[in-house]
């Protein structure tokens, strides 16, 4: 069927929709589509009880055929739900689907008040200004973009391995970026995993290795992403690969390098250990790292400091892996989709000066803990604590650095679960009197209330109460020599002193340090804690308001391994379904420039925010790359000479709507009063 | 170890609020606890799981006497579980439990806590900690003489005892009821008494008391 | 059907028209009842506070002399308690001996001191739960003569029959003798209270709480239109009778209202003469909404 010619006179078809009560419950339909029936070109004008369902779209269908349309508008709900049904419609009665306009009538006025008179009557201008909008509506032409297969996965831990894993094995090219020497993030720290008690390493280190013996799996670890261009299916991104020293591809781990450097022991903290151990300048994060590659720290090597060094460690290679010259490199690779997985940071407990973390020896933060206890740990997890003692009596003091104003006002998530779990390692290790302290305890996930069922019988104090304090002050004999946790027992309603040697603070998750910086670069939202922003909370956890771009784990809001990980499988599942369509398809609401009167001044230039719009040196006019052009009309207003002109935001489009909104001028000024249908 | 001395036992209920006279210190230090009170109350009631209590407070919302308790029974069961002795031991708490068993058809934990209970008393009766005319282990004791006597319990000859022991004037005060009762032939003082009472006594003996049990 | 009957001491003193009632109706409706051997104090609960497993021997005792007798000629009787305590004393022994090794071993080894190789066969039965579930309201119904018409009861079951065994009824809302009562021709008010405890041997010791319970119960009964209280347990009806004028006096109430137990209402049902249930026991006296139908006269 040829399409309606959209520039005979205007034929208008005009719907409004009751939505069961929620339209109609408020704003009088039936008087809404008599006035539209008055109103200069339309030609149909109905209501209807569900405009959305099949019957409804239908009656579109059948009265363009019909009575020859070719302008189509429906009061209805918001454009965000129905705006791609109803051009759906139009485009099947034979129109082109933007000769269609949506009024929301909905949202915008049955919900947001209970005057009838006054909701009828902000309707009918509604009603009023889509009319004559629509008149000025032309064709326009969806445009299609190639997604390349190619996906970036930007961070390494559980999440960001199980998602490169996921589309790996999918058959799709990942290149799986790591910021650390070895991929496994915090997991690959931790000794036990709730509530099942398997230990970390042994679910971690077969996904590791799979990661790096994946063939299609390109792994940079010690890289940063350092720019993002382009737009969905198209992006190009840079990475900067930092020097190891130690040529990876020679490489093979045998660490005898380590063994042979010139400093008998370690003097620096281990990163990895948390500081509870030390390591040499040459040095492997730990005996699992992936890739099993040594690095070499040009802060504290000698060769770097003074260049005088005996070299040992060059000497002892067999394989000449060592490189003192290795400089930084900067790679640039096409992707058709990012999947951000960069994770948290653990809260700082120095930020809560009562609870004596750096000032008491032996308070702990759990992540320390998790090292302590770990076999693999700095003490072989033997629990020693820092003053050479084992504890007889150990105080773990939940929700440090969250729901807490002064600190984090969110929950963690995982503090309880894991304070339950560092209970039971605790008093597995040295059977101690273990006590928590919690405000409450929140155990929502599978099998997580059957843990904390089984924990209470382990013998574990359970106070409910947030700590006050934690000193060395003791009051009476039997404290001296212990720290003293003062906390109220707000079960039994008596202030209690307890004395232990041993603090463990069950610090929250935070947004990485530079997720600010992160989020700029990959122009995407954060929310206001800083924790990358979904694009909508239930119904698109792992989107961004960034086409293309995903987020998967705890960088999205604080996470368990479980919740991580699924979350890693749906923001590849989503990729993938990208991938596979081959194309997405992009609103034509783009800007685009009248050549004839840009005089090239490059106003638009920078403005942009999505640097959609470049120079053409040449013919010394700016130019508007439609695929990366969201819409948001900010060159249009800039322009100084009016060349930008924007699609489905025409000057007469929305002028027309405008003095459509105003004809009435009584009616938008008095708003509640009584309303005059016009004759 | 000296005992504490027991409080004076309140049995007057009053909605008005106590008078402030001292200043009570209300902080625990940790070396007043008995860290191993609860796993010994929970053996006593025949491993309750005490521990896995979640504090719910089913059982004082639905216990007929919470509101007269000094320590509602989900608190009996925390400061049990932490090692509170005497403050559970001292408790009107529980003396006032009646066995109804409310609690424990309803606790979500599925913990026996009139078994608790009974445990507590025991304990209490065991280590002389409650108040000395307190009636309850007063008749406790009083009836198990009885039965170890005659091997049935008469009850007229029970009261009579009890009210000795605690309060005689309280005897006269319910003499009226006495009266009553023995004209309605709803009092007998004939002592009731088994035939078999050697056999019986032999049987009791046998079973080894409680080390903390009191001799009687 | 026939069944070994353990008083208990309550039912021979303060329980005396309830063991009356309990021995007429049975009599009345052919089922043979058997006293149980030199039965002995049950242990009840006021014992546990002392020793629980000296107080299991006790009950013990008494299954092992019912499981005696059921080898001697009683074969498949079960063993009938009328007082809640007993009821529930001798069904915990029963149930701790099954579960616990610990009150298994000793009391076992204490019975066979007496002479006793208990098997734990015996049945611990409520003369409710014989009533309604092996007797059967239609057979009892049958046997009416006198309609309770217009007696609108408030049955009480108290504690320690439902609880914390639900052997037979509901934990907190039970039927059985609802069911029992409204057979009857009588009107069964629906309450919350009916399981509620009345705080047992609390009247005669912190009495101030024993009375606050018993006078909740009471003023509930009576609000909801109730003209009956009948109970299945000696204790509950004591207290919530013998103590009425009592709670009146010390709380400034006018409650008047006659506590039965449920075995001298069936009893008055089916034409048993007041005297041999027990009624002029009653502190209370029992009146009914309706006049005796001539029927019933004739029958007395």
């Amino acid at each position: 069927m040829p399409e309606t010619n959209g520039h005979d006179a205007p034929r208008v078809g005009f719907y409004v929709c009751h939505c069961g009560h929620n339209i109609a419950g408020i704003v009088d339909v039936a008087e809404v589509a008599r006035f539209a029936g008055t109103l200069p070109n339309v030609i149909v004008a109905r209501d209807y009880k569900y405009m959305c369902s099949d019957p409804g779209q239908e009656l579109i269908i059948t009265d363009i055929r019909e009575h020859r349309l070719n302008r189509i508008v429906v009061a209805s709900c918001s454009p965000l739900l129905h705006e791609h049904t109803f051009r759906v419609a139009t485009e099947k009665g034979g129109l082109n689907p933007f000769y269609f306009q949506m009024v929301n009538i909905r949202e915008d006025v049955s919900w947001v008040t209970e005057n009838h008179d006054a909701a009828t009557h902000k309707a009918l201008d509604l009603v009023r200004a889509a009319v004559r909008r629509v008149a000025h509506h032309r064709s326009l032409a969806t445009k299609h973009v190639r997604i390349h297969p190619d996906v970036l996965v930007v961070g390494a831990g559980i999440s960001g391995i199980h998602a490169a894993l996921t589309l790996a094995n999918a058959g799709k090219k990942v290149t799986l970026v790591e910021r650390e020497p070895t991929i496994g993030g915090h997991m690959a720290m931790f000794d036990k995993t709730f509530p099942t008690l398997d230990c970390a390493a042994c679910i971690l280190t077969p996904k590791m290795s799979a990661v790096k013996n994946h063939p299609n799996i390109t792994l940079w670890s010690y890289s940063e992403v350092s720019e993002v261009s382009g737009y969905v299916g198209s992006y190009t991104v840079k990475v900067k690969r930092k020097p190891r020293f130690v040529s990876e591809e020679l490489c093979v781990g045998c660490m005898e390098c380590i063994d042979a450097c010139v400093y008998k022991e370690g003097k620096t903290p281990d990163e990895f250990n948390q500081g509870l151990s030390k390591r040499k300048p040459v040095y492997i994060p730990f005996p699992q790292a992936t890739p099993q590659v040594v690095l070499i720290d040009p802060d504290t090597c000698i060769e770097f400091k003074s260049g005088r060094c005996k070299k040992t460690c060059v000497e002892k290679c067999d394989r000449n892996a060592i490189d003192f010259k290795q400089k930084e490199e900067i790679k640039e690779i096409q992707v058709g989709t990012i999947i951000l997985a960069t994770g948290f940071k653990t809260f700082d407990p120095k930020r809560i000066p009562y609870y004596g973390y750096g000032k008491y020896p032996n308070v702990y933060s759990s992540l320390e803990v998790e090292r302590l206890v770990n076999a693999s740990g700095p003490t072989g997890g033997d629990l020693v604590l820092r003053d050479g003692r084992h504890p007889k009596t150990v105080g773990i003091i939940h929700c440090v650095g969250s729901r807490d104003r002064n600190t984090n006002r969110w929950c963690s998530r995982t503090c309880c679960m894991y304070s339950l779990k560092l209970a039971h390692l605790l008093k597995e290790h040295s059977e101690a009197e273990v006590y928590n302290f919690y405000i409450d305890i929140r155990a929502a996930g599978k099998a997580y209330e059957e843990f904390y069922d089984k924990l209470l019988e382990e013998n574990i104090h359970f106070i409910r109460g947030r700590v006050a304090e934690v000193t060395d002050w003791s009051a009476r004999p039997e404290e001296e020599g212990k720290m003293i946790i003062r906390v109220e027992d707000t079960l039994i309603g008596v202030v209690r002193r307890v004395p232990v040697d041993m603090v463990v603070l069950a610090v929250g998750m935070e947004p990485q340090a530079d997720s600010q910086d992160v989020r700029r670069m990959f122009n995407i939202s954060c929310s206001t804690e800083g924790f990358f922003l979904e694009r909508h909370p239930k119904l698109a956890p792992v989107d961004t308001f960034t086409d293309g771009i995903f987020i998967a784990g705890a960088c999205q809001g604080p996470k368990d391994i479980p919740d991580s990980v699924a979350q890693a499988g749906a923001a590849a599942a989503q990729a993938l379904s990208l991938i596979d369509a081959g194309e997405v398809e992009l609103e034509p609401n783009t800007a685009y420039v009248v050549e004839e009167s840009c005089s090239g001044c490059k106003s638009c230039l920078n403005i942009c925010p999505y640097t959609a719009i470049t120079r053409d040196e040449t013919r010394q006019k700016a130019f508007i790359n439609e695929a990366l052009c969201k819409g948001c009309g900010t060159c249009v207003a800039t322009c100084p000479s009016g060349a930008i002109r924007q699609n489905l935001f025409e000057d007469e489009q929305i002028f027309s709507e405008i003095e459509g909104l105003l004809q009435e001028k009584e009616s938008v000024l008095t708003g509640g009063g009584a309303w005059r249908a016009p004759a | 170890m000296k005992l504490p001395t027991p409080p004076a036992l309140r049995t007057t209920v009053t909605n008005s609020p106590p008078r402030m006279k001292t200043v009570v210190r209300r902080l625990k230090f940790e070396s007043e606890l008995d860290l191993s009170f609860g796993e010994h109350v929970a053996e006593r009631a025949y491993g309750q799981k005490l521990l896995s209590c979640i504090q719910c407070g089913t059982c004082s919302a639905t216990c007929p006497l919470s509101h007269y308790m000094d320590y509602t029974p989900r608190k009996i069961i925390a400061m049990t579980r932490e090692g509170f002795k005497d403050e559970v031991l001292n408790s009107l708490t529980i003396w006032l439990c009646a066995s109804c068993y409310a609690c424990t058809v309803q606790c979500p934990r599925q913990i026996h806590i009139t078994d608790v209970m009974y445990a507590l008393k025991r304990e209490a009766i065991a280590r002389g900690f409650y108040p000395a005319r307190n009636p309850i282990p007063v008749l406790a004791k009083a009836f198990y003489e009885r039965v170890r006597h005659d091997g049935r319990n008469t009850e007229s000859r029970l009261l009579i005892t009890l009210y000795l022991r605690t309060n005689p004037f309280k005897m006269l005060k319910e003499a009226m009821l006495g009266l009553h009762l023995f004209l309605t032939g709803r009092l007998s003082l004939k002592k009731e008494k088994i035939k078999g009472m050697k056999e019986l006594r032999k049987m009791i003996d046998s079973v080894e008391p409680r080390k903390e049990a009191v001799p009687l | 059907m026939s069944y070994l009957y353990f008083p208990g001491c309550s039912l021979r003193s303060t329980g005396r028209p309830y063991e009356e009632s309990i021995l007429a109706v049975f009599r009345k409706l052919n089922i043979p009842l058997k006293e149980l051997d030199d039965w002995n104090c049950c242990g009840a609960t006021a014992y546990v506070s002392i020793d629980e497993n000296r107080a299991f021997t006790l009950a013990a005792r008494n299954l092992a002399i019912a499981e005696r007798m059921q080898n001697n000629g009683n074969a498949g009787e079960d063993l009938m308690a009328p007082c809640s305590a007993c009821y529930l004393v001798l069904e915990k022994t029963q149930h701790y001996m099954k579960t616990d090794e610990g009150v298994n071993t000793e009391v076992t080894a204490a019975l066979r001191r007496g002479g006793f190789d208990y098997k734990g066969t015996t049945k611990v039965r409520h003369p409710l739960d014989i009533l309604v579930n092996d007797i059967g309201i239609e057979r009892i119904a049958k046997a009416v003569v006198r309609p309770m018409k217009g007696m609108k009861v408030a049955c009480y079951y108290g504690c320690q029959v439902v609880r914390p065994f639900e052997t037979f009824d509901h934990a907190a809302y039970p039927t059985t003798m609802d069911r029992l009562v409204t057979a009857l021709g009588a009107t069964a008010i629906d309450w919350p209270m009916k399981a509620r405890c009345c705080g047992g041997s609390l009247t005669g010791t912190i009495q101030e709480a024993g009375l606050r319970l018993n006078r909740a119960l009471l003023k509930e009964a009576e609000k909801r239109g109730a003209n009956i209280i009948l109970t299945c347990c000696p204790l509950c009806q004591h207290n919530l009778e013998c103590y009425q004028k009592r709670i009146n006096r010390r709380f400034g109430e006018s409650i008047h209202i006659p506590v039965a137990y449920f075995t001298q209402f069936i009893g008055l049902a089916l034409g048993i003469p007041r005297k041999e249930l027990g009624i002029q026991r009653l502190f209370i006296p029992l009146k009914f909404a309706d006049p005796p139908t001539k029927e019933a006269h004739a029958h007395a």
